[in-house]
């Protein structure tokens, strides 16, 4: 389920090459003029706003959930028939799940999983494609021949499907589920750091640094790498909103492993799909979650995509 | 081109050979190695070594790469552990439903799609745009699955107008020659039963089509917007060319080419969403069968339903290029 955004108008995710002059500190640099602009982006607030709070809630679910994420304080409460909505008893105020557990709890706690698998698993992907791209981009070559035919294997998977293969080798679990979901976006990460830095490569400061004399390693690293990492920051802030949607996939498919009452979003849809009829918020209020914290990473990666975009930076 | 697609073909050899190696070392990894995969709970050592001996898992494994990929090649891709049939012939008899499935939520895609992108880029910046881009949105953050409950919940069970699950009334005693049920009604005339399986066609396509609608409706945009002020328009504007003839042949024209990359890039989408659309219709297709072998790690059935996308994906991507030079000639001269 990649969900690579396309450019919302025009053009292609283009390399953060302003000016290099500009980037290396005379006059705006390149991260301080996109940070400016992305404040004056309502679009890029409102997405820092949502993310913001779900992090809040994810930080202090210990004081803010009522109940534990395992705790099933309702059980007591619940017949197959009959299972307490939103409202029906004033210490669960959005009701109870088919095992007795606080929904309101649940829905906190799992934005502390959620959030947490979300940004491992994209850390996982972006530290292992750049370390990748990074090989492949500065060395040339048959390395970068072996590293993108690999690359291209990976590719030739659809995303679920190669977390899914690999989740089966690790057993299931959070941390499977981490490992897994990195490395199913750690190609996009790779492909794009190398595409960046061979677009850079002709560039007339790469030119004044080899007149220089400098060392290709110096060139790589201190030249080349800090001009080319724009569109895989980018690329980031996306991919952890299909992260997170990812997770909560795997999840529902049932490769989280640990309790059924684990409080996980993805996990919470599974179990709401026999009660969908009588209990319907089950299903909605995580589905809610998981969407509103994806669209918020999306709107911020959006934002510093057009923020960073050199076609739309001079105005 | 001939050449081209003998080239492109060539091309898909390393990427597969990768692949089958990637597989092949994947299926030995697995915990406890493929033996156990295989019995599940009865793996005893004696059970164990007994399938070891009779899948030749104890052979070097140079051998066994050798043997696997020589049954490969002949199109073996083993026995599935769940059914006991052979892996392709659970495909052959699941696919059509995955297939019409997809062709449904492709055609809601690029039926909607398209024009609602062509409409927002004619109408930059107004309302109409706005909302196309919030809807777009929407339709790439929301997940797949929650969709399917939405859709299940208020058109399925709040107004039941349409069907819940499954993929024909079993009351419906329909003859199925092609595993097409819409396409099985229509050929033995029985036309209440094409229209049942179509009715149950509509929610999960509706589901499983909403992420490929809002990419193809922000590609179609970004595309038409580059496209509409470029000179060639403007000239054949000075030229007194009919406003129709301007946006059908110049500008729609000109702008499909990202439009159709994008539509073939979707098959991926469309075979990860099938999982997750089809397991909660319970619609009984290949992403429904995949998803009990990832619980039972069915591994012949993954290892040969990989191999088996791979093909296709680059196939359809080999189609796509073609298109190109069906669409924009100047791509045949290159």
């Amino acid at each position: 389920m990649s969900n690579t955004l396309p450019p919302a108008a025009g053009g292609e995710v283009s390399p953060a090459t302003a000016d290099p002059a500009l980037a290396e500190g005379g006059g705006t640099g390149l991260w301080k003029d996109a940070f400016r602009r992305l404040r004056r982006n309502p679009q890029a607030i409102a997405g820092a706003v949502i993310i913001g709070l779900f992090l809040l809630v994810a930080a202090l679910a210990p004081i803010l959930a009522p109940f534990g994420g395992e705790e099933l304080p309702g059980r007591t409460e619940i017949r197959p028939t009959n299972i307490p909505g939103p409202g029906e008893l004033p210490e669960y105020p959005l009701g109870l799940d088919r095992f007795g557990g606080d929904v309101l709890s649940k829905l906190i706690w799992g934005a502390q999983a959620s959030l947490l698998i979300g940004v491992i698993s994209t850390a996982i992907g972006l530290a292992g494609g750049m370390l990748l791209g990074l090989l492949a981009g500065g060395l040339g070559g048959w390395v970068d021949s072996v590293i993108m035919r690999f690359v291209d294997i990976l590719l030739s998977v659809p995303n679920l499907l190669l977390a899914v293969s690999i989740a089966a080798i690790l057993g299931q679990g959070p941390y499977a589920i981490m490992i897994a979901i990195g490395v199913s976006q750690l190609p996009i990460f790779a492909r794009l750091l190398r595409s960046s830095m061979l677009s850079q490569r002709g560039s007339d400061y790469i030119l004044a640094a080899q007149t220089l004399g400098l060392s290709k390693r110096t060139i790589t690293m201190s030249h080349l790498l800090p001009n080319s990492v724009g569109p895989v920051i980018v690329q980031a802030t996306l991919s952890l909103a299909t992260a997170v949607i990812d997770a909560a996939a795997l999840s529902f498919l049932g490769l989280g492993g640990g309790l059924p009452q684990t409080a996980e979003w993805g996990r919470m849809l599974t179990y709401a799909q026999a009660e969908l009829a009588s209990s319907p918020y089950l299903a909605f209020l995580p589905g809610a979650c998981i969407a509103i914290t994806a669209l918020g990473f999306t709107l911020l990666g959006e934002s510093l995509r057009e923020a960073l975009d050199p076609k739309t930076r001079q105005k | 081109m001939l050449r081209v697609i003998g080239k492109r073909l060539a091309l898909l050899v390393p990427t597969l050979f990768g692949l089958s190696v990637l597989l092949f070392l994947w299926v030995r990894s697995l915990p406890g190695g493929p033996a156990t995969a295989l019995l599940g709970e009865r793996a005893t050592p004696e059970a164990v070594a007994r399938v070891n001996e009779l899948y030749g898992f104890d052979q070097p494994l140079l051998t066994q790469y050798f043997t696997y990929m020589g049954k490969l090649l002949q199109g073996d891709f083993g026995t599935s552990i769940i059914t006991g049939r052979p892996v392709l012939e659970e495909f052959a008899t699941r696919f059509p439903a995955t297939i019409e499935l997809s062709v449904v939520a492709l055609i809601f895609a690029i039926g909607i799609g398209i024009p609602l992108g062509y409409l927002a880029a004619r109408h930059y910046g107004k309302l109409a745009d706005h909302g196309s881009v919030v809807l777009s949105l929407i339709g790439i953050t929301i997940p797949v699955f929650f969709l399917a409950f939405i859709l299940k919940y208020l058109f399925a069970i709040q107004w039941p107008i349409l069907p819940p699950d499954g993929r024909q009334n079993p009351r419906i005693n329909a003859t199925h020659v092609t595993d097409f049920y819409v396409l099985d009604g229509l050929l033995t005339g029985e036309f209440d039963a094409a229209w049942d399986a179509f009715l149950h066609l509509i929610l999960p396509g509706l589901a499983l089509g909403t992420i490929p609608l809002a990419i193809i409706v922000r590609i179609t945009r970004a595309s038409v917007l580059e496209v509409q002020n470029a000179d060639y328009v403007r000239t054949a504007r000075a030229k007194g060319l009919m406003e129709k003839t301007i946006r059908g042949r110049f500008i729609l024209r000109n702008a499909m080419l990202p439009v159709v990359t994008t539509i073939g890039l979707q098959t991926g989408l469309l075979i990860s969403g099938a999982v997750l659309t089809e397991t909660v219709f319970a619609f009984n297709g290949i992403g429904r069968f995949l998803r009990d072998a990832i619980f039972e790690l069915d591994y012949p059935v993954l290892q040969g339903f990989i191999i088996f996308i791979a093909v296709l994906y680059a196939l359809i991507n080999l189609i796509v290029d073609i298109s190109y030079t069906i669409i924009d000639p100047r791509v045949r001269v290159q």
